[in-house]
């Protein structure tokens, strides 16, 4: 417990370090599996097999292979993918080559995911929703805007919510691709300090309970705000 | 296509147009595959010598016993503990009884909100830290995090399994006199077990993916016998796509063994799925899983 409570400020750098990965790729996998799912649940065909082709593929594919692939593989390709030129630094944090790399795995990653939970919301508006907001004679536009779209962003929150969380669990794998986050700073301390190790799992394991909640509590608001009758 | 919320039945001008997005799409899409293709040559991926471990026959066999074998042995053990600890931690979180109940539900929470890499480096370094040899603990730590986290989740699949048998069943069984046991044992657990088989196979699916975090302790099966492979030949691109194959080969046929038991023991039903938050759903709006999609199915994440 001591070398948790003595290195805080280590420990706070090592979630700050989860955190942006987490918000990062969170807002990059929404943006691409939002053009996924529209992919998939559009009228043009190629896109729609491209769509499917890809979640099928991604889902099925372990996450660490992903890392590899960024890790080692993509930089032999092309050469803009060894992420030599991202060297950002705000405040204490460095976002580095490593950082880019796991953002990069987990954004391919989890868009699949996304892409999957949008279609599900899109799925769950009836088709009777559609029918009649045609036949009192809304456009496109308004059939989408009005009637299709707010339904479906809200039978979507929870099934987004469960993949958000699971990000968040899976950055804790950037801890063994190089960036020294939540658990790569928690098998630093197993290392150094090998007579606390039960105390130093059940405070980062803490720390990961708080966040999870954190999500989920949002997720819980969004939804009782957005319940229809 | 047919009439979808999301569009009407296209008319003939209509369907002109979506062949013509179709074909720019498609053109589109022939060059980035023409693009990276050309840049795999370009960087010599496909150079005989760096595919030739993956035909000699030594490499295969170790591929598949030390790499393809291994990964399945760790996803299945962990699976069997999985479902005797799902079973135990379901039926208490079930429990009539508030001291049996609430413990139950905090251990279930607790595995199902930490990540699975960190209960595998705690495993490795706390619980096994003096086994011997090396690859006989990484396994029992990849095994032991893979039970505890798939357990956890499997325990929040069989309780919503035994709340998905009808009400009346329970009734019936109580009106006829039987114990809270009996009822448990001969009528709610025969039922829920035909709905929850196709949830443990995909479960198995989402355990067999995660052996490959075992990367964070050593290492073991298909993701180890990488290693030497490409640090010894110098192929990481061939090599790291033969393993994904493999991996999602696996996982297609699992996938596709499920929607069989789907079919057989449940009927058009979708899978069962839980979320991390809200309630459990059973029905259209289950997000992963879906059986009737055409294509995409496969692990949850």
């Amino acid at each position: 417990m001591n070398a948790v409570l003595d290195n805080f400020d280590l420990v706070l750098k090592a979630f700050g370090y989860t955190v942006f990965l987490f918000l990062v790729s969170a807002v990059i996998s929404l943006l691409l599996g939002t053009v996924l799912a529209a992919m998939r649940v559009g009228p043009v065909s190629v896109l729609r097999m491209f769509g499917t082709g890809y979640v099928t593929l991604v889902r099925n594919t372990p996450l660490v292979m992903i890392f590899l692939f960024f890790q080692l593989g993509a930089g032999k390709i092309f050469d803009w993918l060894r992420f030599s030129w991202v060297d950002i630094q705000i405040g204490p944090f460095d976002f580095t080559s490593f950082f880019s790399a796991a953002v990069a795995a987990l954004s391919l990653y989890t868009a699949a995911f996304i892409c999957e939970a949008i279609r599900a919301g899109v799925n769950a508006v009836p088709l009777g929703q559609a029918e009649a907001a045609r036949a009192i004679g809304l456009p496109f536009s308004g059939v989408m805007s009005q009637v299709v779209l707010p339904q479906a962003v809200r039978a979507s929150v929870p099934p987004l919510a469960s993949t958000l969380i699971a990000l968040l669990k899976n950055t804790s794998i950037a801890g063994v691709f190089g960036v020294i986050e939540a658990v790569g700073r928690m098998k630093g301390f197993t290392n150094d300090y090998a007579d606390q190790r039960w105390g130093i799992f059940i405070c980062f394991a803490l720390g990961y309970i708080i966040l999870v909640e954190l999500i989920s509590a949002v997720a819980l608001l969004l939804e009782r705000r957005w319940k229809v009758a | 296509m047919s009439a979808g919320v999301l569009f009407d039945s296209p008319g003939p001008a209509t369907i002109a147009r979506h062949r013509t997005y179709s074909i720019v799409a498609g053109v589109a899409m022939l060059a980035a595959v023409a693009f990276v293709l050309w840049r795999l040559y370009a960087t010599g991926q496909f150079e005989y010598d760096k595919w030739e471990p993956f035909i000699t026959p030594r490499y295969i066999e170790a591929i598949l016993v030390d790499g393809l074998l291994v990964t399945l042995q760790m996803a299945f053990s962990a699976v069997i503990g999985a479902v005797v600890f799902g079973v135990v931690f379901g039926i208490g979180k079930l429990s009539d009884h508030a001291w049996l109940r609430w413990p139950c539900w905090l251990v279930v929470e607790f595995f199902r909100a930490v990540p699975v890499i960190m209960l595998m480096i705690f495993c490795f370094y706390a619980i096994f830290s003096g086994m011997d040899p090396l690859s006989r603990r990484t396994y029992w730590s990849v095994v032991l995090a893979l039970t505890l986290y798939n357990g956890a989740v499997l325990a929040e699949v069989f309780r919503a399994g035994i709340n998905a048998v009808p009400k009346g069943q329970a009734e019936a069984a109580y009106a006829i006199g039987m114990r809270k046991t009996q009822v448990m044992t001969v009528v709610l657990l025969p039922q829920a077990v035909k709905i929850m088989i196709p949830a443990i196979i995909s479960q198995m699916v989402v355990a067999l993916k995660d052996t490959s975090l075992g990367y964070a302790v050593a290492g073991l099966g298909l993701t180890r016998i990488a290693k030497p492979i490409y640090q010894q030949f110098g192929n990481h691109v061939p090599t790291i796509i033969v393993i994904t194959a493999m991996y999602v080969v696996v996982n297609l046929l699992l996938t596709a063994l499920a929607m069989w038991l789907q079919r057989k023991f449940v009927g058009e039903k979708d899978v069962l799925e839980v979320g991390m938050v809200g309630d459990v759903k059973t029905g259209a709006s289950a997000p992963f899983h879906k059986g009737d999609t055409g294509g995409g199915g496969g692990g949850g994440i």
